[in-house]
């Protein structure tokens, strides 16, 4: 057995120190469900653990003056759901959040672990891309701001530097007629990992998107902000042909990997249709609002 | 090496343990604590049969340190009877067969007794999706699936 140490500072400033003063051998402990994970499988052998729930940024979910809301790195997956508001204003996002493994799992699993996992199939981070979330970190030089996109590096990577930490992801106000989605391919009905996932988030006014967003994860190695996709919705009444074009925008951006869930050309034809299916769902959404 | 010091409450009852930092909360149940009612199948989160609850959520004992318990509120298979009676479902599980070899049942009965504190009147579907976590090899879930519709239809007429 390893030597390992339990670190559980209440404040943000301390955590810092103590995770940047450890250096590489230092883990942050979220939920866990991957940490522990892999600590027992042997891959990682930390000499420190730094544990952020007791940290009270790091767990809670507020809902900004402006309608946003800020979301604690640390907050589960089941404290989101049962949150009164957020599924409301972004039900997209809390329907990725939620997929993330079993019951047990949603009850320690979080967004920021998911995200900082660096797997390309996380479910919450195209749903997290295509809300257009921005996270805040904090390390030895202070704190910053990235896109959400701008933060995994590739499988299993960061772009975080040495000792920074995700604090919370903040996802903007809603205008009228706003909404989103995720749907994911998955060779069973559940647990299991996608084989494409992804997200949309659409305003839609007098029938005509006004903006998108799409996030695509599963088929390259960091989730993709797809940008001609949003751009092939955009304007459009979502007719058969600018939906035909978001998809193809879809399929040119992966560049996937060929494994016994999926084969490239499986994974690269299913990315379209996943569009367009999780392009009615978010449009349906927006416009139950109005 | 220096075991940790934690305080906790479980089963409603203030308890203290010593631990390795690495060690995970199924460790800490099934060694210094003595309460095997949490199985461990897998240890990666995948069969559910070491769920207990956290604070009144559910999760897999074998995803969380021991040390993580600090403060909080552990509830496991061992406080579900009330004294020498059982809880409905495990009354129920008992008259339906809806175990075989064992294994998953406290793991099953823990994640049953959440979801009908959360939601009294599951529907079949939604009985099988907050299942989806626990795994069992020989029932083939139907009877587990029927013995928690019944028990939330009798909880529900009392």
């Amino acid at each position: 057995m390893t030597e390992l140490r339990y670190l559980a500072p209440g404040t943000l400033d301390e955590a810092v120190g103590a995770f940047a003063k450890a250096g590489s051998a230092a883990r942050i402990l979220a939920g866990g469900t991957d940490l522990l994970v892999q600590m027992r499988s042997g891959v990682l052998k930390p000499g420190v653990i730094v544990d952020i729930k007791k940290i009270p940024e790091m767990t809670a979910i507020e809902q900004t003056a402006d309608g946003g809301f800020c979301i604690g790195a640390a907050v589960s997956g089941m404290a989101l759901a049962e949150h009164r508001n957020f599924g409301k204003v972004w039900p997209g996002v809390l329907e990725a959040v939620n997929l993330i493994g079993s019951k047990q799992v949603q009850g320690r699993a979080s967004a920021g672990g998911n995200l900082c996992n660096g797997s390309p199939a996380g479910d919450s981070v195209p749903a997290m891309v295509a809300a257009g979330a921005i996270v805040t970190v904090q390390g030895p030089d202070g704190c910053r701001e990235m896109k959400v996109e701008e933060v995994p590096a590739g499988p299993g990577r960061t772009n975080l530097k040495p000792g920074e930490i995700l604090v919370s992801f903040t996802l903007p106000p809603r205008p009228p007629g706003s909404s989103d989605a995720y749907l994911r391919m998955i060779p069973r009905t559940e647990m299991d990992i996608a084989v494409v996932g992804v997200g949309v988030s659409l305003t839609i006014k007098d029938g005509t998107v006004t903006s998108a967003r799409v996030g695509l994860g599963a088929v390259a190695p960091t989730v993709l902000l797809v940008e001609d996709a949003a751009k092939a919705l955009i304007g459009s009444k979502l007719d058969d042909a600018a939906l035909a074009k978001a998809a193809a925008a879809c399929s040119a951006a992966c560049r996937p990997i060929d494994d016994k869930r999926g084969t490239i050309a499986y994974r690269t034809r299913v990315a379209g249709v996943l569009l367009k299916r999780t392009a009615a769902i978010a449009a349906q959404r927006a416009t139950q609002k109005n | 090496m220096a075991k940790v010091h934690v305080t906790t409450t479980i089963n409603g009852e203030p308890m203290e343990f010593l631990c390795e930092p690495s060690d995970t909360m199924l460790d800490a149940l099934r060694g210094p604590l003595a309460l095997t009612g949490s199985k461990e199948g897998c240890a990666s989160g995948d069969c559910g049969a070491c769920s207990i609850t956290l604070d009144d959520r559910l999760v897999c004992s074998c995803l969380m340190l021991a040390v993580e318990s600090e403060g909080h509120e552990v509830r496991t298979i061992e406080g579900m009877a009330n004294g020498e009676k059982l809880h409905p479902l495990q009354q129920k599980f008992l008259e339906m067969a809806a175990l075989q070899c064992g294994i998953c049942t406290s793991g099953m009965l823990v994640a049953s007794d959440a979801l009908l504190k959360k939601n009294p009147e599951p529907s079949e579907e939604e009985v099988r999706f907050w299942l989806a976590g626990n795994l069992c090899r020989c029932t083939g879930y139907d009877k587990i699936v029927r013995a928690v519709m019944e028990t939330a239809a009798e909880m529900r007429a009392q």
